[in-house]
């Protein structure tokens, strides 16, 4: 079947790319409609994941009750921040956050059944459970990012900073949800450890890196770089002097970054299902 | 009735821990967690020394008991509650209901069996790692530490009422996840977890400290930090039995109208 319509789209690479992104909103939209079958759970979902992620920044908001400003950002800086990340993460985590539930395929033997299928595997981990609900929580951070768009000056430059971090951030995320998910091909009950990476990656940002002692942050640009969903170009849009004295030019890095996570990434999913051997139960 | 109770918490506790792999990677996850929001809080602190009269270690100290507690009290929800869920959605409750033992005591043993292997593991975990990197507080006297013992114990079951009351929607919606998620994201705001409770402004401050979830996280929290003394300390204990009465009286009333829909529906 991938050879088919590799044929009938022309080019073998794109016809690929569409034949994965076509399976992909296939397998989504059978979800979207299991989902649909529970109507007032599926309501209380949206809503409530608009709650708990409004609820967050709310708690921040709370903290401002005390402060003036948080590591030398005032509030409406730190939004900037904190939408930054959770726009990617958000859309990352809608998108391929059923990655995460690798290990359960392994466990259930449905990888088996999966790697079977004339779909690339990674297509069926990543739309399977495709969970519509999560726009309430792409939402929340969609809204929170536009009120901190408030406190730049923009300029041509900073739109284009600003576009390529939004992208930027989504592509890391992405990388993290894929690599840290991979280690249940090794052990397959540690669901966990890849919160730490992705969610943990989100909250570690929705902060400025200031607060942070200087080791954490340097090993936040070059071990796992998370620090440029949002730090780097951040700093470049509000017009900020690196508090860690780094190098300006890190600023617009951000892409590079993604790159170089999105291909870590791929690597290690190639390793992985290499690995890995059936259960065999 | 009680050796079986114990039974029962026994086996939920073995059942728990098997998963060592997944209790290892909770406790790094729930280190992370707590390591991000000790910068958070002393930097916090660091602007605003006596914010809700806590001082800086009180701060951080509440970080990693939140982080300790988390998975105990099953804050997201979680626990044999879920198992419950999924049962009246397969209609396998049925069974559970001509049990010879009543069902929110039959669940209660298991989930405190979970909280007891949690606490173990997922509670000790950030507790040292806490108490290694942020030399955070400790109970200062024999008798703070028998309360905090007491209130944690009550902070399981007044989250096991919240979560079985939750499960019970099951009965009405067939799905519980969507009520699950919800009283998830008031447990979070509510409880502490996100912002010691201390630090809510004025009646939002007031409302937070009378709810049930102040009773899961706030009230342990603060029983082991010393805030209360006395009289005070037996207030703040009353305050929990009283939301475990109210909570565990509600799910049996609400078990009652679930079992006449149950019948109704031929399970």
């Amino acid at each position: 079947m991938a050879e088919v319509s590799t044929g009938s789209t022309g080019a073998t690479t794109g016809g690929g790319w569409t034949f994965a992104i076509r399976s992909y909103s296939d397998i989504a939209r059978l979800w979207v409609r299991a989902s649909l079958s529970y109507r007032t759970s599926f309501a209380l979902m949206t809503v409530s994941g608009f709650l708990i992620t409004g609820l967050d920044f709310v708690g921040l908001w709370l903290m401002f009750s005390h402060l003036t400003n948080l590591g030398g950002f005032s509030l409406i800086e730190i939004a900037l921040l904190y939408g930054a990340s959770s726009v990617g993460l958000r859309i990352a985590d809608l998108l391929i956050g059923s990655v995460e539930q690798i290990g359960r395929h392994i466990r259930t033997g449905r990888l088996d059944q999966m790697l079977t299928k004339p779909v690339p595997l990674l297509v069926q981990v990543c739309a399977d459970q495709f969970a519509l609900r999560r726009f309430g929580q792409i939402s929340q951070a969609v809204i929170v990012f536009t009120w901190g768009c408030f406190a730049v000056d923009w300029t041509p430059s900073r739109v284009l900073v600003a576009v390529l971090m939004v992208v930027s951030s989504g592509v890391i995320f992405f990388g993290l949800f894929v690599a840290f998910s991979c280690v249940q091909f090794w052990t397959t009950d540690s669901t966990e450890f890849a919160n730490a990476f992705t969610y943990g990656g989100n909250t570690i940002t929705q902060y400025p890196l200031s607060i942070y002692p200087a080791e954490l942050t340097k090993g936040l640009t070059f071990l796992l770089p998370i620090a440029f969903v949002n730090w780097y170009p951040c700093l470049y849009l509000l017009g900020r002097d690196d508090p860690f004295d780094l190098p300006p030019w890190l600023q617009f890095c951000s892409p590079i970054a993604a790159a170089v996570v999105l291909g870590v990434a791929m690597l290690t999913w190639h390793h992985g299902v290499r690995h890995y051997t059936s259960t065999g139960s | 009735m009680l050796p079986l109770y114990a039974a029962v918490a026994r086996r939920s506790f073995r059942r728990y821990s098997t998963y060592t792999a997944a209790t290892l990677a909770g406790i790094f996850t729930n280190s992370v967690f707590g390591l991000i929001y000790s910068f958070a809080y002393l930097a916090l602190w660091k602007e605003s020394p006596d914010a809700g009269g806590y001082d800086k270690i009180d701060a951080v100290t509440f970080v990693w008991l939140g982080q300790a507690l988390l998975m105990t009290v099953a804050l997201w929800g979680g626990g044999t509650t879920d198992d419950l869920a999924e049962r009246i959605r397969t209609g396998d409750v049925a069974i559970d209901l001509y049990r010879p033992t009543g069902l929110v005591g039959w669940y209660l043993a298991g989930d405190l069996g979970r909280a007891a292997y949690h606490l173990l593991t997922r509670g000790l975990g950030p507790t040292f790692i806490g108490l290694i990197f942020f030399h955070i507080k400790l109970p200062s006297s024999a008798v703070d530490a028998a309360a905090f013992a007491v209130s944690l114990v009550l902070a399981v079951v007044v989250s096991f009422g919240l979560r079985f009351l939750v499960a019970c929607t099951a009965f009405w919606l067939l799905d519980a996840s969507g009520p699950r998620f919800f009283s998830g994201a008031f447990a979070i705001f509510f409880s502490g977890m996100m912002l010691p409770l201390v630090l809510f402004p004025g009646w939002l401050g007031a409302l937070a400290q009378a709810l049930p979830w102040a009773a899961i996280i706030q009230v342990p929290n603060d029983v082991w930090l010393g805030q209360y003394d006395g009289w005070g300390l037996a207030g703040a204990l009353c305050f929990q039995v009283l939301w475990v009465a109210l909570l565990m009286g509600t799910c049996e009333t609400v078990l009652r109208a679930a079992t006449r829909k149950v019948v109704v529906q031929g399970g």
